[in-house]
């Protein structure tokens, strides 16, 4: 990075990096602005001419300059924490000015650039005497710039610009190229597979037993995977020179990428002479090279000086560096994010071991990239927020340790014995996953936007997030153990048809339509929707879930918990795994979780306050009130008073009324313990590492059915169902008729499913939605068909009645069904999340979403 | 909705003067609209003997529920489920009431033109409303009834005779005789006493019920034994703080989306009259206590984590020695009261730039928090179920690192010495535990341990000898030298 003063040439060629802060510097007139535009994105330039008339209407306002580069750098700024290259035109002559703008470059951690136009007086003159605009410039203003320009050029480097061209005269202006370069860390064009390898400290031996198992042979992989060296490969253990020699040779011919750890970094000093400390293990590594030739010391020197501090990979899905990064350092480059990458952040305080105090960076990581890093030893390599530590202390007797990327596998060799014993006992450093450290507020809090798989992104209103807040901070489960809520589910279209609010003919049409084939009719259980989460026992709820003590968790549709009594909820979890075991399915399923999609009944269990304070006392009044309104309006007629359209009328809101009654009762049955409570599972939402969300349906069931069937307790319960071509007119009716038997004994209607589960408009087959290459968008993943007779829970006793229901009949359903989608698409990304092992928030934020999505206006009733 | 009104007669008194006083022909039924639907007025029966006039209003269920305005997308109402199946059609509410004073209006009034002298003379009356909704039970109605000279028959309804277990609804059987009333008496206690003993949710009072409270208790409510709860069950929706702060709908939509009831969820802030109007000594003493042991710690910007209501806000600001007092909660509805009992908005700006209030949860770590002298729990951790208490725990003594922290919580043990609580029951119904001295101090010390701080115990309130202070208060402090963690990153 030498000053670029050779005279002008034809064509000089100006690398400047992708990501820096490139500021021009000229006199008035010296063709600043014309120079900016040949060669950079319009959008990339900020002059501050421009920002003059943006705060005083007027370009020329000398008198606007302090607001106007207010706002030049409010917009650089915003620009550079963006990650875009920014240009600015000003003539940047004064070393004030231009020391303002290094500052930025060092907030945003990016290079700042220097491009001078050093162009003679007499040609700036002229060109602003032909602007109107500068037609009135004294001369001695472009004297001044010029003067300051030359007084300039010899200190622009050591003012921290890390790249300076100076263009002499108005040929080299002219002829000029600028080429982008690509900064040092970026290595997103290069994606894999990687082996991403912890601190080795000098354990050949064990690197060597490692690199075997991940398939090396001779530092060279069969399938082209590179190997990534996390840093800390010397010091401590005993034989540095041995791992240097396999990295350098590995770097070497293109199979491995290496970045720097504090300790090559000390060591890399000492070669170079400076005065360090032989402290934490460098003496050994000294030892051992006393041995070695100068040539491979020189070649070690030039190695461990070429290391960049960070790697950004695989499109920018994956960091690697030695002690960790926040997401704003990502690819940038400067001292600070240097010194990041090497030591880490520290609090400043030190531990009882005199050791520095980390300051704990991953717990509030919230980065897309996954941060694959080591540093800070700790007993097993855990992934918190999308990173993972890869120190498992081989040096101290614990196992070298590797990651397959993208597979997120983790390959690890015990170390052979205790090479160096640790100034502190080894323990985890990365908390969430054991201790109950919670969410932080930003992951769900205001106005949010989730991106989804399948429905793009999905916004959350900032008073629907609040009332959510309310709901999952005082009663939800432990959001560890609350990996999805359920969707809403949008009803059928209104019917038509007499005596009808809703008709299943309708959802076949609509399905039809939709373009599904398929359907599967589901019985709708008369109880409350219920999510349970089965591990096999605590120990999977503890290195899975990260809690202490619970096998799982059962909760409501908001995330409460079923039973206010834990051992209830064990209970009923203990019976449901016996049926998982017996079924055999934690084999069958390679899971030692699963996540069931339930109705739990009889709704009286949990809607008891409801019933008793709505549904049996509007019951309770009706009865009261009609048989001494019916005797009145009886004792008038007999004396021969005119009431029979009166009394025909309240005899039949006595018996809608009645029948009301009826409706409700069906869903109370008296429970004692467990005795009498029933669960019915519809979809295996979830298990170790997959999704079954897009299971097709038929095979859920038949799952589901072993699983029933292999219950001894009397607890499951199945679904009944009835499969239902929609083109196919004899299958319509033949469900219409399911429909009308069941809801005709009182039962509480269907939900209509297309049998492949996850479907996009247009293509009925759910294994093309879930390729990701689906058009069109999701279909309804149900519609429910709700009898007549239980609608009269929700739409009223008299809701029948021909004026009532003409009336009812003008219902809006677009907006549920938007709600309906809106939320499932988050129930399917939490479900996904979940399973790639992706950190708590990541899923929290998912299923946050569907909670407060629930608190949107829409009419209750459908 | 209905009632009926009897009277019996004599030759020279028949008993059809009920059609007279009424206004209504005994021989007819007439019909009368009101806004919520039908009104019907028929005699069952009418001779010189005895007369019954039946009052029956036929209620619109789909027109009672209003259209949403705007809110509900595409048109549809925007509105709690609770309101479209409800008791509404059946029971003798503040409807009926409505309806009474619309149909029977002269009668109210005293005015009979066709027979000027009927209305002040009192004769036999008997009243029977088969389904009034009685919130405070046979028991109230009794109490209200009495005192104005009926003789009450009052008869629960239970809520389901196929579960018995369910117990009685909260309808009765109300049959009122008297010999001493006039009809335009009966009629005004009916119209106040109705909506006082239904004291239903979701009917908006309007604003010039004070006066229509006024004339209708003309001579019979400045006297009654009862006026007080009268007066502010009947305007209790006009006066109340909480009430106004209700209209959450999306809490109502979560709790019917998980069919329980919005004050089941929407209850961090207490019933109004309770800590509202006259605090009670505790909750002075708990106050004074956390302010003495503020000052102590010479603390100045200061964190009120689950303020509520902002009665401790409120004290603080009285003090200039705070200069800055944050007051968190999770429930909107608390800050919203908050808010006003501060009169934050007409606050002047040196004051009011002191003060800042904002919706945080506990459960999670917040950024905002962080930095400051001295945190106040004061009766938090006990609405909190107890397997969620560490997050409680980090994001308070982990992330947001006060200097101080006070905590402080019910001791059970003092539970005994409440007269009024039942053995074994806790304070308030959404404490999801009360600890006794020991329990609260093991943990205490325990995150003292986990977080670096030093805990002391303060008693509050009388520390009864055998069974402690009704609450107790652990002062936590960060041990010397201990730097914060983030100011130490920022520095």
């Amino acid at each position: 990075m030498s000053e670029t003063t050779t005279p002008a040439t034809e064509g000089r060629v100006l690398p400047v990096t992708d990501l820096s802060l490139v500021v021009l510097v000229g006199a008035s007139g010296s063709g600043k602005s014309t120079f900016a535009r040949r060669h950079f994105k319009p959008t990339e330039v900020i002059s501050s001419d421009f920002c003059r008339g943006l705060v005083s209407d007027d370009e020329n306002d000398q008198s606007a300059t302090r607001d106007a580069f207010d706002v030049l750098h409010y917009i650089a700024g915003k620009r550079l924490a963006a990650g875009r290259r920014t240009v600015v035109d000003a003539t940047n002559v004064q070393q004030d000015a231009r020391k303002q703008l290094i500052q930025l470059a060092k907030q945003y951690d990016v290079l700042p650039i220097a491009i001078v136009l050093d162009v003679p007086e007499q040609v700036c003159a002229e060109r602003n005497a032909a602007r109107t605009d500068r037609a009135d410039m004294p001369r001695r203003v472009i004297q001044r710039h010029t003067r300051e320009l030359r007084r300039s050029l010899r200190q622009l480097e050591r003012e921290g610009f890390r790249k300076v061209h100076v263009l002499r005269g108005v040929a080299d202006v002219e002829h000029a190229t600028v080429v982008t370069e690509k900064r040092f860390n970026d290595l997103t064009h290069l994606t894999g597979p990687f082996d991403i390898v912890g601190d080795i400290h000098g354990c050949a031996s064990e690197l060597e037993s490692l690199l075997g198992k991940l398939g090396y042979v001779d530092g060279v992989h069969p399938d082209g995977r590179t190997a990534v060296f996390v840093g800390d490969l010397v010091d401590r253990g005993p034989n540095s020179p041995g791992v240097l020699r396999r990295v350098m040779a590995m770097v070497k011919s293109g199979n491995a990428l290496c970045v720097p750890g504090n300790h090559e970094n000390k060591y890399g000093r000492y070669l170079k002479g400076r005065n360090v400390q032989h402290t934490h293990g460098l003496a050994e590594t000294i030892e051992q090279m006393d041995g070695e030739s100068e040539e491979f010391l020189a070649e070690v020197r030039q190695f461990i000086d070429g290391l960049v501090s960070h790697y950004v990979l695989d499109g920018g899905r994956l960091v690697v560096c030695h002690a960790g990064l926040p997401e704003k350092y990502h690819g940038r480059t400067s001292g600070r994010v240097r010194s990041h990458a090497l030591y880490g952040d520290t609090t400043g305080e030190t531990d009882e071991f005199g050791l520095p105090v980390r300051y704990p960076w991953a717990e509030d990581y919230r980065g897309r990239a996954a941060v694959v890093y080591g540093h800070t030893p700790v007993p097993e390599a855990t992934w918190l927020n999308n990173t993972i530590c890869l120190d498992t202390g081989a040096v101290f007797g614990g196992k070298l340790t590797a990651l397959r990327w993208p597979e997120r596998e983790l390959v690890d060799v015990p170390a052979e014995q205790v090479w160096y014993e640790p100034t502190r006992p080894l323990r985890t450093e990365a908390p969430g996953g054991h201790d109950g450290r919670p969410l932080d507020l930003d992951d769900v809090r205001g106005r949010r936007v989730v991106e989804t798989r399948h429905s793009g992104r999905v916004s959350v209103r900032e008073e629907n997030a609040a009332a959510a807040l309310e709901v999952m901070s005082r009663f939800a489960v432990d959001p560890r153990l609350l990996p999805y809520l359920p969707p809403t589910m949008a009803p059928t279209a209104t019917s038509h048809i007499d005596g009808y609010l809703e008709h299943p003919a309708e959802a076949f049409a609509q399905y039809a339509a939709d373009g599904v084939e398929r359907v599967v009719c589901e019985e709708k259980h008369m109880g409350s929707r219920a999510v349970a989460l089965v591990c096999r026992d605590a120990d999977v709820a503890r290195k899975r879930f990260g809690v202490d003590g619970p096998t799982g968790s059962l909760y409501t549709r908001t995330g409460r918990p079923f039973f206010d009594d834990e051992s209830v909820t064990e209970t009923i979890l203990d019976r449901v795994r016996a049926a998982v075991t017996e079924a055999g399915l934690w084999a069958d399923l390679e899971t030692d979780w699963l996540l069931l999609d339930a109705e739990l009944m009889p709704w009286s269990l949990k809607a008891q306050g409801l019933l008793r304070s709505q549904y049996a006392a509007v019951g309770a009044a009706s009865g009261a009130v009609f048989p001494g309104a019916l005797a009145a309006l009886e004792g008038a007629s007999a004396r021969g008073v005119d009431v029979s359209d009166l009394l025909a009328r309240q005899r039949e809101r006595a018996t809608d009324a009645a029948s009301f009654t009826e409706a409700y009762r069906r869903y109370c049955w008296t429970t004692d313990g467990l005795d009498g409570v029933r669960l019915a599972p519809f979809q295996i939402l979830a298990v170790q590492g997959r999704s079954l969300a897009a299971l097709p349906h038929d095979e859920q069931l038949a799952l589901l059915d072993r699983l029933v069937e292999h219950d001894g307790t009397g607890l499951l319960q199945t679904t009944r169902r009835l499969y239902v071509d929609t083109g196919d007119p004899e299958s319509v009716r033949a469900g219409v008729d399911w429909w009308l038997e069941m809801t005709g004994r009182g039962g509480e209607g269907m939900v209509v499913k297309p049998v492949g589960a996850v479907v996009r408009w247009g293509s009925p087959r759910s294994s093309e939605a879930e390729s990701g290459g689906g058009e069109g968008r999701l279909v309804q993943p149900g519609i429910k068909c709700r009898g007549r007779e239980y609608l009269r829970i929700i739409y009223g006793p008299e809701y029948t009645r021909p004026d009532n229901l003409a009336r009812l009949r003008q219902r809006f359903l677009n907006h549920k069904r938007s709600l309906a989608i809106r939320e499932y698409a988050l129930g399917l990304e939490a479900l996904d999340r979940l399973a790639e092992g992706e950190p708590l928030w990541r899923v929290h934020e998912a299923v946050f979403g569907v909670l407060a999505l629930e608190s949107e206006p829409v009419d209750p009733r459908l | 909705m209905f009632l009926t009104i009897t009277t019996t007669g004599t030759p020279e008194r028949p008993a059809t003067d009920l059609g007279f006083l009424l206004h209504k022909h005994p021989e007819k039924s007439q019909a009368f609209s009101t806004s919520y639907g039908k009104a019907h007025v028929l005699y069952p029966e009418a001779d010189a003997e005895r007369c019954t006039a039946a009052l029956l209003l036929e209620v619109d269920a789909v027109a009672l529920v209003r259209r949403g305005k705007g809110k509900g997308r595409g048109g549809a109402p925007d509105a709690a489920l609770a309101q479209y199946v409800n008791d509404r059609p059946y029971a003798a509410s503040s409807l009926l009431a409505v309806a009474l004073s619309g149909v029977f209006s002269s009668a109210m009034r005293g005015v009979c033109n066709a027979r000027p002298g009927l209305p002040a003379q009192p004769r036999p009356l008997r009243i029977e409303v088969p389904a009034l909704p009685a919130r405070g039970g046979p028991e109230l109605v009794r109490r209200l009834f009495e005192p104005l000279g009926w003789a009450v028959t009052v008869e629960p309804v239970p809520l389901d005779v196929r579960f018995p277990e369910w117990g009685d609804s909260r309808y009765v059987r109300l049959v009122l005789e008297s010999e001493a009333l006039t009809l335009a008496e009966a009629l005004r206690h009916l119209y106040v006493l109705l909506p006082v003993l239904d004291d239903a949710k979701h009917y908006w009072v309007a604003s010039d019920e004070v006066d229509k409270l006024l004339r209708a208790g003309e001579g019979w409510l400045p006297d009654h034994p009862e006026q007080k709860v009268i007066t502010s069950r009947y305007l209790s929706r006009r006066w109340s703080l909480t009430r106004q702060a209700m209209e959450r709908l999306e809490l109502v939509r979560l709790a019917e989306a998980d069919d329980s009831e919005v004050e089941d969820i929407d209850n961090a802030v207490e019933a109004e009259g309770e800590t509202e109007e006259k605090p009670t000594p505790l909750a002075v003493q708990r106050r004074d206590a956390i302010i003495t042991a503020l000052k102590a710690s010479g603390a100045a910007r200061v964190l009120d984590l689950g303020c509520g209501q902002g009665q401790l806000v409120q004290a603080l600001l009285k003090d200039p020695a705070f200069t800055e007092i944050v007051g968190v909660d999770v429930s909107m509805r608390a800050l919203t009261i908050a808010g006003r009992r501060l009169k934050l908005d007409r606050m002047g700006e040196r004051q009011a730039a002191r003060v800042k209030l904002f919706q945080s949860s506990l459960s999670y770590t917040d950024k905002r928090l962080a930095g400051y002298d001295a945190a106040v729990l004061s009766e938090v951790i006990e609405h909190l179920d107890l397997p969620r208490l560490p997050a409680l725990e980090y994001a308070v003594f982990g992330a947001a690192r006060p200097r101080t922290v006070l905590v402080t919580t019910p001791n059970v043990e003092y539970n005994v010495r409440w007269e009024s609580l039942p053995a074994g029951h806790v304070r308030h119904g959404d404490h999801r535990f009360e600890w006794t001295r020991e329990e609260f101090r093991v943990w205490a010390r325990a995150v003292a341990e986990r977080h670096g701080y030093g805990v002391e115990f303060v008693p509050v309130g009388l520390d009864d000898p055998e069974v402690g202070p009704p609450t107790q208060m652990a002062v936590f402090q960060t041990e010397k030298n201990d730097v914060n963690v983030k100011e130490a990153k920022a520095a």
